[in-house]
């Protein structure tokens, strides 16, 4: 085998540090603030750069994003940590692509970049809903490995070691496959300057929806965003007793 | 969201800078605490624990030593009347309520009074029997008017958090706290001007502030409890001096009463006023000594939406300023903070931490740069055109760049924790101090070379010195020379007192850059002021505080 070609798809989102404000036509949130990689996307390019510098045979480790204009900084970071090339698919205003349609798109890079491994973050922080690798792996009818705290390739087949409820479990499974991966498995890097500059004259294609012909069109609707109730405020009591009365005011006692 | 489990180390920050607050610790049998010994040197960020170290709990305010009997020197003024229940009840008649007077005279109230007689050093502690706090103007009027005809020694106290003993008594000096007067009176959208209470906390101000989308133009480690009028009275420094300049200058009004109970309204609301003497900067960073301010009125600056923030790597000292001539030719009005730390602090910090550093070689020297601006694009394309210069001309080695909001956190850790885990081996002797930018990093260098002289410092427990490091902030040329010690000694203090005082004189720096004078630095004015200027203060000081009962045995 010449090697491992890896696919990491990125994305663009709120800081996680940022508080996200419903906007006033309660149709969204406020975007007008500070954008960065979705942190478990971080994990993804970190993983495919480690497998690379354990001497795991990597031939290409490729960095796609699919959003606005400004998801090329993303790719750009994400190549200042080690990827070799990207692909911006370029999102215009109205085009938001759902977890199926993202799972579509990546399908198609799979097939036209001949990927044989995918890794990807669990979740977007923004929407949070955790699907589009599953569904990628359904598409592809490749194995799947998701929640991903340990990896391990040796030939063509993959050790995953994933974190469940009470526990780990361990799969293996052989190439190629889609991987998600979760906080535990490493810590990003920072992008030092050198890396930085050298990801500036990396090559990162530009493409449009258009040019993979798909049906991305929205299947959900989104009425209404609003924020959560604000939390009401306590009260102080004096003593056990006045506790004690109070809960019973509320009923919880 | 189950991202919170890796992400909690950016809130670290808040937590690593914020000081606990001292008052609620239980008592425990008292012991002296000497910690930094005879010198004039701060543990700050720590707090001095029951055995002297910083490495337990705070002491409990109990267990510190006297001022009066750690200056014997000092004696109390006579001409100062002594407190009687008569002068108690007076108090309490026109401040009303219990919790407004703090009565130590007519019964055992100790444990209430102490947390206001000892200071946040664990060095200094009085013999206050009666605490004040008043909730207007007014009152702070009529109680210095009463005080200063019945000849009664006061000293104003704000969130208690200074370095140098300024705000706690050294005898019975009454203690006038502002923490009740915390109301925050207007804010104009447009011209950015706040006017405010002296007691309201510096982190509750900027959080208003936050909500409007400004920001206070001064930010320090102990924001969660100082107050905005011991901050001003104090002339803080801090971390945005470098861009929003000092409280000299953002400080456009205040209002302060005088010791015969006048008051001075000069809230101003005006950036330009050239009409005579502009007396209240007498109040800024006077410490309190000829009034009380009650309120101020200050300008703050819209609150930068686009931060930046870059962690470099560099062979020499020389390097380091010729990165900063860079940034400020290349960044202009964006540059918001320019921190140097030299290796060894960095290597202490990795030590004492347990933390990776950002970059996996080791430097001599390393510096923090943070960009603040309006547009993140404009900013970002600054920032690289500077990082590309830097790199290029081989001025810096290495250097990472903050991708999200959690690696500014991670990296502005590696400079904000530095204080911290200093302590880690015992203590640490702490300067503050001014020295032209060329000579900064000489006195370090000095000092080391001195205690290495001595065999004072090494890596083995034979040694009390653990290192001589140096960082702070380049941009102010404010250094802060660090000693970190194993245990307290004589030895190593004698090394270092007078002779950084008088390495500091002979370059006409300040022996007092962001800290202020108190009683810590009371014997050690003359080495930055001379003669002229101490009569002139002196001078000022007797006009507006004939008696003299305005925060007495302090610097002045």
């Amino acid at each position: 085998m010449s090697g491992l070609r890896i696919l990491v798809p990125v994305k663009r989102v709120i800081d996680y540090a940022v508080k996200p404000r419903v906007n006033r036509t309660q149709t969204g949130v406020d975007t007008n603030v500070k954008h960065s990689m979705n942190p478990f996307d971080e994990l993804s390019i970190e993983e495919a750069v480690r497998l690379r510098e354990r001497k795991t045979p990597v031939q290409e480790i490729l960095a796609f994003s699919a959003g606005p204009a400004k998801s090329a900084d993303i790719i750009r970071t994400a190549m200042a940590m080690g990827a070799d090339r990207g692909i911006h698919v370029q999102c215009n205003e109205g085009e938001e692509l759902e977890p199926l349609g993202v799972a579509k798109l990546l399908k198609k890079v799979v097939e036209g970049e001949k990927s044989d491994l995918v890794i990807l973050g669990k979740q977007s922080i923004d929407d949070d809903a955790a699907q589009t690798g599953q569904m990628l792996a359904g598409l592809l009818g490749w194995s799947q490995a998701t929640q991903a705290s340990k990896v391990q390739i040796e030939g063509d087949s993959v050790t995953v070691v994933r974190e469940v409820d009470g526990g780990v479990e361990t799969l293996k499974a052989k190439l190629p496959m889609v991987i998600t991966t979760d906080l535990r498995l490493n810590e990003p890097r920072y992008a030092s300057l050198p890396n930085i500059m050298k990801a500036k004259k990396k090559p990162l294609e530009k493409k449009t929806l258009k040019d993979y012909g798909l049906d991305t069109a929205p299947r959900l609707k989104t009425v209404k965003v609003t924020e959560p109730p604000a939390r009401k405020g306590g009260v102080k009591v004096d003593d056990v007793d006045g506790m004690i009365s109070k809960l019973k005011e509320l009923g919880a006692l | 969201m189950a991202t919170s489990y890796r992400f909690a180390a950016s809130l670290r920050r808040a937590s690593l800078t914020s000081r606990a607050p001292a008052r609620f610790q239980k008592l425990r049998p008292a012991s002296q605490v000497r910690w930094t010994g005879n010198t004039s040197a701060t543990s700050e960020p720590h707090q001095p624990d029951n055995k002297g170290t910083v490495k337990g709990a705070p002491a409990p305010a109990k267990a510190v030593k006297f001022t009066s009997e750690t200056y014997p020197e000092l004696q109390r003024n006579s001409k100062f009347t002594n407190l009687t229940q008569e002068h108690v009840d007076w108090f309490k008649n026109l401040l009303g309520s219990e919790s407004a007077v703090i009565d130590g005279l007519s019964k055992d109230a100790s444990a209430d009074i102490e947390p206001f007689n000892s200071d946040w050093m664990r060095k200094y502690r009085g013999h206050a029997k009666l605490v004040v706090k008043p909730q207007s103007t007014e009152e702070v009027s009529k109680i210095l008017k009463y005080c200063n005809e019945n000849m009664l020694a006061v000293v104003p106290q704000g969130g208690n958090t200074g370095l140098v003993g300024g705000s706690v008594p050294v005898f019975d000096e009454i203690v006038i706290n502002l923490a009740k007067m915390d109301k925050i009176r207007s804010f104009d959208q447009v011209s950015g001007i706040l006017v405010a209470d002296a007691g309201v906390i510096l982190e509750v101000a900027d959080n208003y502030l936050a909500e409007k989308k400004h920001i206070f133009p001064l930010d320090l480690g102990a924001k969660g409890s100082c107050q905005i009028g011991g901050n001003v009275a104090t002339n803080a420094g801090g971390l945005r001096l470098l861009r929003y300049g000092s409280l000299h200058g953002n400080v456009l009004g205040i209002e302060a009463v005088l010791p015969d109970g006048t008051i001075v309204d000069d809230l101003s609301k005006l950036r330009k006023n050239n009409t005579g003497y502009d007396i209240k900067q007498l109040f800024i960073g006077g410490e309190g000594t000829i009034g009380i301010i009650t309120a101020i009125s200050i300008l703050c600056p819209q609150r930068s939406e686009a931060v930046n923030v870059a962690y470099f790597g560099l062979e020499s000292y020389d390097k380091a300023q010729e990165a900063f001539r860079e940034a400020k030719k290349y960044l202009g009005e964006i540059l918001s903070a320019f921190e140097m730390m030299d290796g060894r602090s960095q290597n202490l910090f990795k030590k004492a931490s347990g933390k990776k550093l950002p970059l996996e070689e080791e430097h001599p020297f390393y510096c923090l740069i943070e960009t603040s601006g309006s547009n993140t694009d404009h900013d970002s394309e600054k920032l690289q055109n500077f990082l590309e210069h830097v790199m290029e001309s081989g001025i810096v080695s290495d250097g990472v760049l903050a991708q999200d909001q959690t690696q500014i956190g991670e990296l502005w850790g590696c400079r904000e924790g530095v204080p911290e885990h200093l302590g880690h081996w015992g203590g640490v002797y702490k300067y503050d101090l001014s020295i032209p930018i060329s000579e900064m990093y000489d006195l370090v260098n000095a000092t080391r070379e001195r205690l290495t002289k001595a065999g004072l410092v090494g890596d083995d427990e034979s040694h009390p010195a653990v290192d001589v490091v140096g960082y702070g902030h380049m941009g102010d040329a404010n250094l802060h020379l660090n000693v970190p010690v194993r245990r307290y000694d004589k030895a190593v203090e004698k090394e270092l007192e007078p002779f950084v005082y008088e390495w500091v004189q002979k370059r006409n720096g300040s022996i007092s850059a962001e800290h202020g004078l108190g009683i810590a630095k009371k014997p050690f004015i003359g080495y930055s002021r001379n003669g002229t200027f101490l009569k002139l203060m002196k001078q000022i000081k007797d006009l507006y505080d004939p008696n003299g009962i305005m925060n007495p045995y302090k610097y002045i």
